[in-house]
């Protein structure tokens, strides 16, 4: 009843009534190309230094990186960080096969389970999809395998990112998820929850002053893997 | 909440007087100008994103019913449900009814302007239904029971010691004899205090920065994460959004996200741009049970095709209530309902009528910084003058101002005599004011120079000096 109300104010408004078959087959095919805006010339690098704007922005908002040559490399560099830290060495993985095939149990120290984060967990790791070096922000949709509530409930987030999946600019993102999920059907490629995370959590509310760890994750901390030797196509 | 748009001028008089209020404006005011400026000045392409930004809000709002009836197609496909309400009080009700279908008790809520222009925090707590805001901003303001002074620093007006005073009657159960030494003890405690609410919310309650029509997404943009546990801990998610927010592609909310946070609080980029799409899917370990967007109206849709329609293109980044002198000085509640400052000025006399709010465009210098940093364009003061048309059309002034906007009518239309008595008052002021060049006081202009000074006139009126130099060929 609404709905048909609100439209025909809409129509009314705009003085016309419903679009004619042309108007609306032109709208639709701007959805479907979905057509860019401007992308700023900051991210349009070459690879090196794109990787190392990302890294710079990431470090800007708060973030730290921690770069590493090989996977086999991260269960070490990660307990290192936690003792940096001061941190408890339990995590909650989370159950991306990119994470379970880590080779952990050669650091015995770390008691890791695999799953969604509860409020009671410290300390969190989480596979990263895609991240934009525009502004340093990762970009984590959600999935079996990539529960949203280990970006939000843990304390710490350790992120594992592949040099390779840096990308300059939010568009460049978005076609890759549209290239990862896409099943044919309109619109289904989007998954039920997007993050793009930028930082750890913050609030300036009291007195506009920053304070880092508001109610997300106090510390968020990149381990990227340099699989980016050969520069890509896309700049 | 209820409209007290009407009592601006005694508002403002209140606001002046406030020490504390004062005390935060002078330390808000520069803190997001300096900012914004800063994030505008990194981004060559800023200018050029503010014109693409326009015609893309251009483009939706004039294909505004295809946008919306595609972006519910998708909400549907999705496995979510949409709630189209022409008036505050459906929404109210959609709300209600959610919440009561699946016997909530708490709703846990991300901050969201729509959720106090439908007042549906009162009316829940009629109803039964506890509501806790988790936006520290938010929370801070509930527990003492006042609205909003800002659209995105929600409790700016308040100084650290109405934080403590206000957590310790709160929180009654922690030690009294705690301290808060830093500003990270108030929020350690907020923490831990919001943590145990979210996990026991039935329902979260966000509101909806943008709305996808190509994926029939909604978009929140916070710093906190509280706007992500909110959607994501309860069974079911509900989405307060009004029409305006919708966007045709993921491209377009690239395009606005990029002018969003540098024009806010001067971030590149917020931390958390959460873009959400239906309920938990098949073998999701999280995430909502049920998704609902509670689409709202309530008369934007009047707005279109009229000379308020630019009004519309809004994205609510407050840059123009942070760079406005007026509300520099008065700070928000003074405008009486939710939304303050220039672009409320437009907003509330077309959304709660200008019989209610017809003061609201008077609040104004004129000086036109809004409009310079509206990242949207929205020609904020061009539309301020069209309401004062508007209220002294349908003679809604105070008399006082009636009168003696007359009387100046009456004058500028009889030319000579209207320079003869320029001419005399330039002299007499000129005389007067011959010692100090400028007046402290002055009779029947008491509320202008309680303020700042009169510059004194030199003696002479811009007809006669142009007269003069005209002649003389300069
Ligand atoms: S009117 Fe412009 S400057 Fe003001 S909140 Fe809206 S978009 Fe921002």
């Amino acid at each position: 009843m609404s709905r048909e109300a609100v439209l025909a104010t809409i129509r009314r408004s705009l003085g016309r009534g419903p679009l004619p078959p042309d108007q609306t087959a032109m709208l639709l095919g701007r959805l479907a190309c979905h057509p860019r805006g401007l992308i700023p010339a900051r991210s349009r690098l070459p690879r090196p230094e794109q990787i190392a704007l990302f890294v710079r922005s990431v470090e800007k908002e708060y973030g730290t990186v921690e770069r590493l040559a090989d996977l086999a490399a991260v269960p070490g560099a990660i307990a290192d960080y936690l003792a940096r830290q001061n941190l408890p060495t339990d995590l909650v993985v989370g159950p991306h096969p990119e994470l379970l095939a880590l080779p952990w149990s050669e650091r015995p120290l770390l008691r890791l389970h695999t799953g969604r984060a509860e409020a009671t967990d410290i300390v969190g790791v989480q596979q990263a999809f895609a991240a934009v070096a525009e502004t340093g922000t990762l970009m984590l949709p959600s999935a079996p395998v990539r529960p949203t509530t280990l970006n939000l409930l843990v304390e710490t987030e350790i992120i594992l990112l592949r040099a390779s999946r840096i990308v300059g600019a939010y568009e460049e993102a978005w076609d890759l998820l549209r290239a990862a999920q896409q099943d044919g059907e309109t619109a289904r490629f989007m998954p039920r929850n997007v993050m793009l995370v930028t930082g750890p959590s913050r609030s300036a509310d009291i007195e506009q002053t920053l304070e880092l760890g508001a109610h997300g994750p106090r510390r968020l901390h990149i381990v990227l893997i340099e699989d980016d030797a050969a520069p890509s196509g896309e700049t | 909440m209820l409209p007290n748009s009407p009592a601006f001028k005694k508002n403002a008089s209140a606001a002046l007087a406030d020490a504390g209020l004062q005390r935060a404006l002078e330390r808000t005011k520069p803190h997001f100008q300096h900012r914004r400026a800063a994030a505008v000045a990194a981004l060559p392409e800023f200018e050029e994103l503010r014109e693409i930004g326009r015609e893309i809000k251009d483009h939706t709002l004039e294909n505004l019913d295809f946008y919306l009836e595609t972006w519910a197609e998708n909400v549907a496909k999705a496995g979510g449900e949409v709630h189209w309400c022409a008036t505050a009080a459906d929404a109210r009700e959609a709300v209600l009814g959610i919440c009561r279908g699946v016997g909530a008790k708490v709703v846990t809520k991300g901050k969201s302007m729509i959720s106090e222009e439908i007042g549906i925090n009162d009316f829940l707590e009629a109803n039964g239904i506890t509501p806790v805001e988790t936006d520290l901003g938010e929370y801070i303001i509930q527990l003492g029971h006042e609205p909003p002074s800002h659209i995105i620093a929600p409790a700016f007006h308040l100084n650290r010691e109405d934080w403590e005073a206000r957590f310790r009657a709160a929180h009654r159960d922690l030690p009294a004899d705690r301290v808060f030494h830093e500003r990270h003890d108030i929020l350690t405690e907020a923490r831990d205090e919001l943590r145990q609410r979210f996990l026991a919310a039935d329902v979260g309650i966000t509101g909806a920065n943008f709305l996808i029509a190509e994926t029939g997404s909604s978009v929140i943009v916070t710093n906190e994460g509280n706007g992500d546990l909110t959607q994501t801990l309860p069974k079911v998610h509900i989405v307060l959004a009004s029409i305006e927010k919708m966007l045709p592609t993921l491209e377009d909310a690239s395009v606005l996200l990029r002018l969003l946070a540098r024009s806010a609080t001067g971030q590149d980029f917020s931390v958390y741009t959460t873009f959400s799409t239906g309920p938990r899917r098949p073998g999701d370990l999280d995430g909502p049970e049920q998704y609902h967007v509670v689409l709202l109206d309530n008369g934007r849709s009047a707005m279109l095709g009229t000379e308020f329609q630019d009004m519309l293109r809004c994205i609510r980044c407050s840059a123009c209530m942070n760079h406005c002198p007026v509300f520099g000085v008065v700070g928000g509640h003074a405008y009486g309902w939710v939304y303050p400052g220039p672009m409320g000025a437009v907003l509330t006399p077309a959304l709660i009528g200008v019989d209610k709010a017809g003061h609201l465009p008077n609040a104004s210098t004129f000086c036109g910084r809004c409009e310079s940093v509206c990242p949207m364009k929205i020609p904020l003061p061009g539309m301020m003058r069209h309401w004062r048309e508007r209220e002294f059309e349908r003679h809604l002034g105070p008399p006082f101002v009636r009168r003696n906007l007359a009387l100046w009518a009456w004058l500028a239309r009889r030319p000579g005599i209207y320079r003869l008595a320029t001419r005399a008052a330039a002299l007499a002021l000129g005389l007067a004011g011959r010692r100090h060049g400028r007046f402290r006081r002055l009779p029947l202009a008491g509320g202008w120079t309680a303020g700042r000074d009169l510059p004194a006139p030199e003696g002479e009126t811009f007809f006669s000096r142009y007269r003069r130099q005209g002649r003389s060929g300069r």
